[in-house]
């Protein structure tokens, strides 16, 4: 567990730089991890995604997977990899604020 | 009390919770049916095998209502939905059945057409999967043919039905090529979705080095976009490519058709979401899931299934009495890898412990997490126990629901 500042903001962030508790997070500091993990500008497209996956988080405790994403969000797989080029399921709950998504077993 | 139970599907899952059911319950208690669209219970562990000619696929095979003990009525029909506010299941033939309790057992379906490519042209010949019982008698006649190139085993995305198979048969492959003095031409690869060769820390380094081994190249974060029949290569999201002469894919999993279909049952992938220790539904008190058709955080294996079963019958006998449910499943799960050369390895683990080595289950049991003679022939021997006490739904002599910790080494992965 470490701390992040975003916003001048100081957050709790987890090993990976998940945050830990959704609370901590607002939106104007999206821009700027979005910027540290090499995404420029946050389109209209990036934030349909964003959103959605805090409302995912929200009703179920945990992000959801690529797959889900893909058939829920009204973003296609395919866009989202070119939104979010490495991993947009991680990449999105990052710059989104919530925890890392549990994925499958 | 004459209650209903309506069992929907009869593979694993379904047949031995009817089964567990009927011993515990008497006939004026409660009425059992079990409903399944066809009648061949096919023992799925056996898949694996049968590419490489170590398993006949008629030996697979027994028909559905044999496994089911008398007094549990079977039928055979398509489900069209299930309506959850009437409590009624309705059939493709235009009738229905009530329930006071509906347990959801049909697994999970494959669902190659999803990804791009994939039933395109090659599928069959050079693009192939060993996850149903016709893709693995095609994919043993072309190993047969095989003599030398590329072979690629790709994951296409979790979850999967028994996430370990397609490290077995990376291994068995690298055990088939020697065998047939040809490995030296055979370039093997492991393409997963994964960041390693397993989900659970200390037992992807385990089988992540079993890998090395063997010489099999491990491709990792590799998100399956398309697959190039034609030109003979895996291409995943990201535009990586991976090059095969022969590709074993295992494809997208979902849910039965059917869940779709019943507004409120399942989730967006089709399998139906349960309390991970009771098996009830959130939503619907009267309706369970068990095995690969539940949307638990566990493996989709036989071994949840037998697991689960005994929690479920138990409370689906206190949900019919009115009681609140106490029996509660912890993620027990239990597989046995197969390495190939007569060996195998265990592994055994639940919600909360990832698979650790040591023995099970208790110190002088079975090694965990490491290959033995032991594990293989314990393997073997696990195909008379499916039918034989799995099935019927008794218990395993010295293993129960809950996973033992007895035995188990912590270490740092």
């Amino acid at each position: 567990m470490t701390t992040a500042t975003y916003d001048d903001t100081s957050v709790t962030v987890d090993d990976e730089g998940f945050f830990t508790d959704p609370g901590q997070w607002t939106e104007p500091m999206a821009g700027q991890i979005a910027r540290e993990l090499g995404i420029e500008t946050l389109t209209d497209r990036h934030w349909q995604v964003l959103k959605f996956m805090r409302a995912e988080y929200a009703a179920k405790g945990t992000g959801p997977t690529v797959r889900v994403l893909g058939k829920t969000s009204g973003v296609s797989v395919k866009e989202l990899y070119q939104l979010f080029p490495k991993g947009p399921a991680k990449t999105a709950a990052k710059i989104a604020g919530i925890p890392k998504p549990r994925g499958c077993i | 009390m004459d209650k209903s139970i309506v069992i929907l599907g009869s593979g694993t899952a379904g047949t031995l919770t009817a089964n567990r059911l009927r011993r515990t319950y008497d006939q004026r208690e409660c009425r059992i049916t079990v409903v399944d669209q066809n009648d061949d219970h096919v023992y799925q562990p056996g898949l694996l095998f049968v590419p490489f000619g170590l398993a006949q696929p008629h030996a697979l095979v027994r028909p559905r209502p044999r496994q089911l003990r008398d007094g549990i009525a079977y039928r055979s029909a398509e489900i069209e939905r299930v309506d959850l506010d009437a409590e009624m299941v309705h059939f493709a033939d235009g009738t229905s059945l009530g329930y006071d309790v509906l347990v959801v057992a049909t697994g999970a379906s494959l669902l190659p057409e999803e990804t791009e490519g994939l039933t395109g042209p090659g599928w069959g010949e050079k693009v192939h999967t060993f996850y149903d019982l016709p893709g693995a008698v095609a994919l043993h006649q072309a190993l047969e043919r095989f003599e030398g190139g590329r072979v690629v085993v790709d994951v296409a995305d979790l979850p999967i039905k028994c996430p370990v198979a397609p490290l077995e048969f990376a291994f068995l492959a690298d055990w088939y090529f020697q065998r047939r003095g040809i490995r030296d031409r055979v370039k093997l690869t492991y393409v997963t979705p994964l960041d390693g060769a397993f989900t659970k820390p200390v037992a992807a380094k385990a089988l992540g080095g079993l890998l090395a081994e063997k010489g099999v190249e491990l491709v990792t974060e590799f998100a399956l976009g398309e697959v190039d029949g034609t030109g003979g290569r895996l291409v995943s999201y990201d535009e990586r490519e991976v090059p095969f002469d022969l590709a074993v894919v295992v494809p997208l999993h979902g849910g039965a058709e059917y869940v779709e279909r019943s507004p409120g049952l399942g989730d967006e992938l089709g399998f139906v979401p349960v309390d991970r220790h009771t098996l009830q539904h959130p939503d619907h008190p009267h309706v369970f899931a068990i095995g690969d058709a539940a949307g638990l955080p566990a493996s989709k294996a036989g071994s949840v299934a037998h697991f689960e079963g005994e929690v479920l019958a138990h409370n689906i006998g206190r949900f019919l009495a009115g009681k609140p449910l106490d029996a509660s499943y912890d993620g027990h799960t239990n597989c046995f890898v197969e390495t190939g050369f007569h060996k195998a390895l265990l592994i055994d683990f639940n919600y909360d412990t990832e698979p650790l080595p040591g023995h099970f289950p208790g110190a002088l049991g079975l090694p965990l997490l490491k290959e033995s003679r032991a594990d293989h022939l314990g393997k073997l021997a696990f195909e008379w126990l499916y039918w034989h006490s799995l099935l019927p739904g008794r218990e395993l002599p010295g293993i129960g629901s809950a996973m033992p910790e007895h035995g188990k080494t912590h270490t740092p992965a």
